[in-house]
């Protein structure tokens, strides 16, 4: 029965992009006035605002560290992002979803300037259309650099499914919902340049052929989140973009 | 306070290991520790298993009982996993709900078995759009010396191995056992100092938290993975946890047949 649903006609998608095509990607950043730092993010039909609050005091204390600023992330879905009504509050998968983006971000965000303190990213979805953790992602990746929080570098995230045995970047809800592999990944990226993976995430049926094919089809696709990242954080700054 | 020193001096002994391209329990980098498979050892579950690794144990159990379909899967049955890490099990584990490394524990097994199509749901369809089997898989933490990830997923594959429908009990049948048509198996790696542990104990852990789980079905493919900890993977090391994940499974899966 799911076999009826054609999702790659003539090398297209159902949306008319190629398989190693993005959906249009919008990114604006500083869009909350109470925010420390913040950053309003589409992707295709994915709508996610994020909001960086910190670094400020740990609440409650005894959470606090002495050593290092503790890193807080809360990924949540709108009750009317989805189709149905989804009940409001975390579930099982926001509270995985939030537990890796967060340690995503944790590994790049220099923890130890500001001890005793925390730094809260909050990341409402409030449309989402599959790939909403990688939208979500990349707009707090941009709130952070909104927020003045010093990090190695920044982080972009897209996904790659496998979709009728093709391999596409940045799937879509019906090649989420109908594929045969989805895998999220972000990439920790430095002066412009891919250094390594800091979420992933797998589930369906690949070989390790394929897998490694998605890894190339991933950097491609973050490369170009990337420089929309960038542009955002210099339009909001009004940075005149050098030539390189 | 004491305990903070002698921790700090266990992690740099380690840590000091590793670097001398040793393991502090003797293994080679990708070697497991050992494992044992005991099943059936509750009889009020439809199916059960208790895994040791080394000296960590895991007891899962699987209860069934009829319910409704999804809606957008009417003819198929339902998994349902669920881990509770319970204060017995590590002086670090507290009493209430799962918290967030429990439920990520119990929502990575769940996608190996599901991903895999280890049970065939289809089977476990009684009235179309009105009831079907419900699976549930309950992962118990015993003891905890590192990876109870892997420990529950094979724990949790052995009892599903081991599972009898009940339907004489419900007047749906006679009973049968759970079809079970493919072994997948979890492999989780740590990724410390530019090396790959396989199956990490807790020792192993306390350096850094920087897992990295790979599961595969029969046929080697790749069904599920999680990074998890917040640390950054290089691309290379990515793909010798792959190979090296394959390779494991293998072995372990070969216990797995004898359940």
């Amino acid at each position: 029965m799911q076999e009826e649903v054609k999702l790659i006609v003539d090398g297209r998608r159902l949306d008319g992009r190629l398989p190693d095509e993005l959906r249009p990607i919008k990114i604006e950043a500083g869009v909350l006035k109470n925010a420390d730092g913040s950053c309003y993010l589409e992707m295709g039909k994915n709508k996610v605002m994020a909001a960086v609050y910190g670094p400020r005091k740990v609440q409650p204390k005894h959470l606090a560290d002495p050593t290092q600023a503790i890193v807080r992330y809360r990924y949540n879905m709108a009750p009317f992002s989805v189709e149905e009504r989804k009940r409001p509050g975390p579930d099982r998968r926001s509270v995985e979803i939030s537990k890796v983006s967060r340690e995503a971000l944790e590994s790049i965000i220099m923890k130890e300037l500001f001890p005793r303190s925390s730094i809260d990213i909050f990341v409402e979805v409030l449309q989402a259309d599959a790939g909403s953790r990688t939208a979500c992602l990349n707009a707090a990746s941009v709130a952070l650099v909104d927020a003045g929080i010093p990090m190695k570098g920044i982080i972009t995230s897209v996904a790659v499914a496998k979709v009728e045995g093709v391999l596409v970047l940045d799937p879509m809800k019906e090649e989420d919902n109908y594929g045969e592999a989805d895998i999220p990944f972000a990439f920790f990226i430095r002066n412009g340049k891919i250094e390594s993976i800091a979420l992933l995430q797998m589930d369906g049926r690949v070989s390790k052929e394929e897998l490694l094919q998605a890894v190339e089809l991933a950097k491609k696709g973050a490369m170009e989140i990337y420089k929309l990242q960038r542009e955002a954080i210099m339009k909001k700054y009004k940075v005149e973009e050098v030539e390189e | 306070m004491n305990d903070d020193i002698l921790a700090e001096v266990r992690r740099d002994y380690v840590l000091s290991k590793i670097r001398d391209g040793e393991r502090v329990d003797g293994r080679k980098f990708d070697e497991m520790r050992k494992i044992e498979i005991q099943t059936g050892i509750i009889e009020k579950a439809e199916g059960s298993a208790l895994v040791k690794l080394g000296n960590t144990q895991v007891l899962v159990g699987v209860k069934m009982q009829p319910g409704e379909p999804f809606p957008d899967a009417p003819d198929k049955g339902i998994i349902i996993t669920n881990a509770e890490l319970v204060p017995l099990a590590s002086p670090t584990f507290e009493p209430g709900p799962p918290d967030e490394n429990a439920i990520e524990l119990a929502r990575v097994v769940d996608r190996g078995i599901r991903e895999s199509e280890a049970v065939d749901l289809e089977k476990l369809c009684i009235e179309e759009g009105e009831k079907v089997w419900l699976i549930f898989i309950d992962i118990w933490a015993l003891d905890d010396d590192g990876n109870l990830l892997d420990a529950s997923a094979l724990g949790a594959i052995a009892a599903l191995l081991n599972t009898i429908v009940p339907a004489e009990r419900f007047e749906i049948g006679d009973d049968f056992p759970l079809p079970v048509r493919d072994l997948p198996v979890a492999i989780t790696s740590l990724i410390v100092e530019n090396r790959i542990l396989v199956d990490p104990i807790k020792d192993e852990t306390s350096v850094a938290k920087n897992f990295l789980t790979i599961t595969t079905d029969s046929e080697d493919n790749i069904v599920a993975i999680q990074k998890s900890g917040s640390y950054l993977l290089p691309e290379e090391k990515f793909y010798e946890a792959i190979e090296l994940s394959i390779r494991k499974a293998r072995e372990v899966r070969k216990l797995l047949a004898e359940v």
